[in-house]
């Protein structure tokens, strides 16, 4: 029985986790319609900034700042937020094409250089020698687990509330506004080129956060954990949740990263063992049958986006409507 | 030096083609193709399939010509692979990026293309195997252009960078005299007007991906030929086909030609200096570097 709760203790760290950076996503994508292929870049920009600033001196790497925790963590969030802020600036002004094809760059480029920049980043061993916070004070064990998972739900909360208020504050507005209608956008003294910016910065650090917690969680980090499949996953946790519904992004999160370890766990306990050695492959090809059907059959995801009518007085929720990814 | 310099030409050969087929997609479809790549591994793996089949057939078939490890079955293989691939990629149009451009617009299709990569990418692991692939298994010997500086150039390398020329040049002669090539030119100009002046859109689309599919399996059976074949390919040669397309200017086929030969070179150049661990990140360099000098390339022009 503790074997299933300590089991589920520790997916929902992970799901809550994958989450925040769904939710991330939803900003760049669902309400500013910015294409993000380097999803795992800003993933593990946190990941490892993180690590490198709060981790204890390991011989062979950078590394071991030993910064008070919170500094550290703020640290890998600014650190996805540069990374996304250089790509942005270069190419948010050029036609969509190019900041899907620039953000696909970056996520190859850093793990490349993950991979290779040994000096710094500890290459392919990847960086250990983290110390999790208050790990001292609560042990290793279940407890520490659950103060974990408590700290990363209350994290997601934060981001959920913030990422709420901002889809109807003025600037949520404005966002839509740009994603429906640029030219029009323009028209009224906006600057559509600042605006995507700003957005796409913002869903980076979130996403950069995200990162730091997982690399937190695992108190390690390697080349390894920032794969291209993570920013698949990531993706059709937001294309089957609904893009541009918060709620439902989280939804997405719990339900693809659950499918994603029971289709593994699956496949390890029933499938014969000359299968087993293609069980990555497999569900590859899963990952991408959904962001496909999802995309063919039912493109506004399970919850579809909610449209708020913001006007003065009403203030009520619009209906919902089926509208499509934008 | 002049080595790097050589085999960045060579490389550039392949690039050059698959970049082709995805500039005139990325124009005339208006969406970045992320699995465009994957038509090389499916190029390459048909042909692969063909060439064990005609050998077996007919074994005169299996020689060698001149000093090529090419053999008369391969040289079938690959024009039979040419028309497969080219019909594969109308057929994934046809049933997936159709429809999504029906539903969503062009975002919408560059997220469906990153799920038939990897659709693509992995049924072909799980049909041939993850394990690496060669045409030929005996060992191709280098010819020594000269000892000082050593020059190393493999026959099929040569052989390759010809056959890519002709192509494209083949290519050059089709869109610039034949009235097919200028309602393909209409077409990427303005669709609708081009409608009205009685060309067929669909038509050309479909024309689109079979010149896009068949120079892409090329490229992908000269890459095996350089290299070998892995189900991945299409993984390591995404971004470097993407560069070239970049770098030319998307919309632009030749551009796209001379993207190809610039970031073979380059990628190849870069080795002087970096260790070749960082080659992958190579072609995102240069998309930063000409993203932030020249934005629309060499030969492309600025469209929203």
């Amino acid at each position: 029985m503790i074997g299933v709760i300590s089991y589920l203790v520790f997916f929902s760290t992970v799901a809550a986790i994958l989450a925040i950076a769904v939710l991330g996503l939803n900003l760049q994508w669902g309400n500013t319609g910015l294409f993000n292929g380097g999803v795992v870049a800003s993933f593990g920009a946190g990941a490892y900034g993180t690590l490198i600033l709060g981790g204890t001196p390991q011989d062979g790497h950078l590394g071991g700042f030993d910064l008070f925790y919170p500094l550290a963590l703020l640290g890998g969030m600014i650190f996805a937020g540069v990374l996304a802020w250089v790509v942005g600036k270069l190419t948010l002004r050029l036609r969509h094409d190019y900041l899907a094809i620039a953000t696909f760059g970056v996520a190859v480029a850093f793990e490349n250089v993950m991979r290779n920049a040994t000096a710094v980043t500890g290459g392919a061993q990847g960086i250990r020698g983290f110390e999790r916070p208050l790990q001292s004070l609560i042990g290793s064990g279940f407890t520490y687990n659950l103060v974990f998972l408590i700290a990363v739900l209350i994290c997601l909360v934060l981001v959920y509330v913030f990422l709420e208020r901002l889809t109807v504050s003025p600037f949520g507005r404005l966002l839509r506004a740009i994603r429906e209608d640029e030219t029009a956008a323009r028209s009224l003294g906006k600057s559509p080129d600042k605006v995507r910016l700003a957005a796409f910065v913002t869903g980076s650090v979130i996403i950069g956060l995200a990162g730091s917690l997982y690399g937190t969680f695992y108190a390690f980090v390697s080349p390894q954990d920032v794969l291209p499949i993570l920013t698949f996953q990531i993706w059709a946790m937001l294309i089957v949740g609904g893009a541009g519904n918060n709620k439902g992004a989280m939804a997405g999160a719990f339900l693809i990263w659950g499918s994603w370890t029971f289709s593994g766990w699956a496949l390890s306990r029933f499938a014969p063992v000359e299968v087993q050695l293609y069980t990555g492959s497999i569900q590859f090809v899963l990952i991408g049958m959904v962001i496909v059907g999802m995309l063919l059959w039912r493109p506004q995801g399970l919850f579809p986006e909610r449209l708020v009518v913001s006007q003065p007085g009403g203030g009520s929720r619009g209906k919902t409507q089926a509208e499509g990814l934008t | 030096m002049i080595q790097h310099l050589v085999d960045g030409i060579l490389v550039g050969s392949f690039l050059s083609l698959g970049a082709i087929g995805l500039t005139m997609a990325m124009h005339i479809l208006r969406f970045a193709n992320f699995s465009h790549a994957e038509l090389l591994s499916i190029g390459a793996y048909c042909a692969l399939v063909f060439d064990k089949v005609f050998e077996s057939l007919l074994p005169v078939l299996a020689a060698k010509i001149g000093p090529l490890s090419m053999t008369g079955a391969l040289a079938i293989s690959i024009v039979l692979s040419m028309a497969i691939t080219g019909l594969s990629a109308v057929l994934i149009d046809r049933f997936i990026f159709q429809r999504v451009r029906q539903k969503g617009e062009e975002l919408s299709m560059v997220f469906a293309s990153f799920g038939m990569a990897l659709i693509i990418r992995n049924i072909i692991g799980l049909v041939f195997g993850l394990s690496a692939e060669l045409y030929s298994g005996d060992i191709a010997f280098a010819m020594i252009l000269s000892r000082d500086p050593l020059l190393l150039v493999k026959p099929d390398q040569v052989f390759v960078l010809i056959a890519a020329l002709i192509l494209m040049f083949a290519l050059h002669l089709v869109l610039s005299r034949t009235t097919f090539g200028f309602s393909l030119r209409a077409v990427a100009e303005n669709p609708s007007l081009a409608q009205v002046h009685g060309v067929n859109l669909k038509r050309m689309i479909a024309a689109v991906w079979i010149i896009g599919g068949g120079l892409g399996a090329v490229a992908g059976i000269f890459y095996g030929l350089s290299y070998q074949i892995t189900p991945v390919m299409g993984r390591d040669l995404v971004l470097p086909i993407f560069a070239a397309t970049i770098v030319g200017g998307i919309g632009s086929v030749y551009g796209a030609v001379l993207g190809g030969f610039i970031v073979g070179i380059a990628s190849n150049l870069a080795l002087v200096i970096l260790p070749s661990g960082y080659s992958p990140s190579v072609p995102f360099l240069m998309i930063l570097a000409v993203l932030l000098v020249r934005p629309n390339g060499l030969f492309g022009e600025a469209r929203a």
